[in-house]
């Protein structure tokens, strides 16, 4: 039980003394997976929209695809990623492998299918009567899609924050497109298995405790959205 | 064309496949008039308020927006053009924003849109729940503030879709009440889509009855009233069908028909009905307040040419009417004064003699009712 005291002990001194080495980490945490999301948001937006609105051949395929993404092993995507930017892969001469913009473009990929995920489900459960009640107003056809969209906003709002808790906690792709290398692409998960293999329980465990307060604020977030959203804004009838 | 022609459509066509949603020969909507769309539900009226309104793509005809041929998706009729859809779906936010949302997708600057969206709703009743969320409202707030909704654009033509679907029987007047004044005071035209033959005659200058996607009849509420051309229209107009029965001879468009199991009775043959000729099967309809009581035993001679032997089976009080079921070998429906009830000492069970003049029982040929 010492153990687990001491522990725990240094971890709050830590946190409460603001440790450099570990605010470092956190800010780096918080850039690359916010980064990653950011871009994930570029894609996956617009994808769950298409997804959502559009019908043509094979979209119950790509739907299906875009939701084993959610599942997809992130050490398979270090290794996918790491391929692309090593020195014998197609892209040797980004020399972006152990840089953050190589964590940033494998969490990209995590977070991608989230985001178009959820973006998809919160587009398609407004009802289509919107946009045509939209166009019955005199509104163009992008107008009428924001409204459409402007409907869906709790969902995509919902869609960014899982993105972020998908990507934030997230260990073997940035392990191995980063390489954990400190001042420069040492990011919380990556830290906390450093600081356990090394001995330094209490610094492991206060980033621990710091990962456990996001996922926590993520998830509250999230939580907080479900239960604020009103039902499909069709008027109440008899 | 006529010089207040805002919108006239030729040969639209939709169809699913090989079914025809909506095929119409022509319609002519002028400014200042309301033009009712009226039929059963699946008669295809809603279709062609979207096809009429630019909402919805037809496969086939042509649109003309002050006799400017316009393409479906035209911009010009957008703009010009507000419809209330049936069971209309509120934006999230207040009622002010979803009153507003027309205006200013036009473009009209807040201050502006924000007062036109405020006029819209006092005028439909609805001014005092411009800060309520436009989630929290009744069935019946929410159809005000639907229809407010698109009035607040003030457009050159305002579709209504079922429009008092969803309020109690007390609401529907006075909404119609407001709605009327609303529409009168606009400078365009109305369509007004509607099962309900009390919106279209309080409302509509002139109706259009759909049957099974086509046109059964058009005209003025009393050309329709007096001359139905299809037994569905004079029950839509509150006509009474009575038993089916076959043309024995016609005689001036008098026809003697003989009902079946029942009595042989005289019947005027329906003006634009289709054709009836001896043998042919028909349906005959009549309205309730035709029919005419007196004492069992009265036996006079009287200028109306049916008279049955009847029993009163119910009476059902109708407003300051009573609704009298008459039971027998020719069953009718009489519409009757609770005074002249008094009088005749009407109580179920009480024998009495209905008259009914040739011209107030209409045929129509059996034959029609497929296309309804």
């Amino acid at each position: 039980m010492d153990l687990f005291q001491d522990a725990f002990g240094r971890a709050l001194e830590l946190i409460w003394s603001l440790d450099a080495y570990i605010i470092d980490v956190f800010l780096r945490s918080m850039r690359v997976s916010g980064a990653a999301v950011l871009l994930g948001l570029l894609i996956g937006l617009p994808a769950g929209i298409f997804l959502a609105l559009s019908r043509f051949r094979g979209r119950g395929l790509a739907i299906a695809l875009l939701h084993t993404g959610f599942a997809l092993p992130p050490v398979v995507v270090g290794l996918f990623v790491y391929m692309l930017l090593s020195r014998s892969g197609p892209m040797p001469g980004l020399e972006l492998l152990f840089t953050p913009a190589a964590m940033i473009i494998a969490q990209a990929i995590l977070a991608t299918p989230y985001v178009a995920g959820i973006t998809l489900s919160a587009v398609q459960a407004v009802p289509s009567t919107v946009r045509l009640e939209a166009r019955a107003l005199g509104a163009g056809r992008w107008r009428s899609l924001a409204a459409h969209l402007r409907e869906a906003r709790l969902g995509l709002v919902a869609a960014v924050v899982a993105g972020f808790g998908a990507v934030i906690s997230e260990v073997g792709a940035v392990l191995m497109v980063g390489g954990n290398v400190e001042g420069e692409t040492r990011v919380l998960t990556t830290a906390i298995m450093l600081e356990t293999r090394r001995g330094d329980f209490g610094a492991a465990l206060a980033m621990g405790l710091i990962l456990l307060a996001i996922a926590f604020a993520v998830n509250a977030g999230l939580t907080r959205l479900q239960q604020g959203a009103a039902a499909p804004a069709r008027a109440p009838w008899r | 064309m006529a010089v207040a022609e805002l919108l006239h459509a030729r040969g639209l066509e939709r169809r699913h496949g090989e079914r025809i949603i909506v095929a119409l020969d022509e319609l002519r909507l002028e400014r200042g008039t309301v033009l009712a769309l009226l039929g059963p539900n699946g008669a295809g009226k809603s279709t062609l308020l979207r096809l009429l309104l630019g909402l919805e793509r037809p496969d086939a005809g042509t649109l003309l927006l002050d006799g400017r041929p316009v393409r479906w998706d035209d911009a010009e009729l957008r703009r010009r053009c507000a419809a209330t859809l049936q069971r209309p779906t509120l934006f999230s936010g207040s009622v002010l924003d979803n009153a507003r949302f027309g205006p200013s997708a036009r473009g009209v600057p807040r201050e502006r849109a924000e007062a036109q969206a405020r006029r819209a709703l006092e005028g439909m009743g609805a001014g005092h729940l411009a800060t309520a969320s436009a989630r929290r409202l009744s069935g019946g707030e929410a159809q005000r503030v639907a229809v407010a909704r698109a009035l607040a654009v003030a457009p050159d033509i305002l579709g209504l879709d079922e429009p008092t679907a969803g309020l109690d029987i007390a609401g529907q007047r006075e909404f119609r009440q407001r709605l009327e004044s609303m529409i009168r005071s606009m400078a365009g035209a109305a369509l007004l889509v509607t099962h309900d033959p009390a919106d279209a005659f309080a409302l509509a200058d002139r109706i259009l009855v759909l049957e099974g996607g086509r046109v059964t009849q058009e005209g003025t509420p009393e050309e329709l009233v007096a001359s139905p051309a299809s037994p569905f229209i004079a029950a839509f107009t509150g006509a009474e069908l009575l038993l089916d029965g076959v043309v024995d001879d016609i005689r001036d468009d008098i026809a003697t028909v003989r009902l079946a199991g029942g009595d042989p009775i005289s019947a005027t043959v329906a003006p634009a009905a289709g054709v009836v000729i001896a043998g042919s099967p028909v349906h005959i309809a009549y309205r309730p307040e035709d029919v005419l009581l007196l004492g069992a035993e009265a036996s006079e001679p009287v200028s109306a040419r049916n008279r049955f032997r009847l029993r009163v089976g119910g009476m059902t009080p109708l407003g300051g009417l009573l609704r009298v079921r008459l039971e027998g070998a020719t069953p009718l429906v009489a519409l009757i004064t609770r005074s002249a009830a008094t009088d005749l000492r009407l109580a179920p069970g009480v024998d009495v003699t209905a008259l009914v003049k040739a011209t107030a029982l209409r045929a129509y040929p059996a034959a029609r009712e497929g296309a309804t």
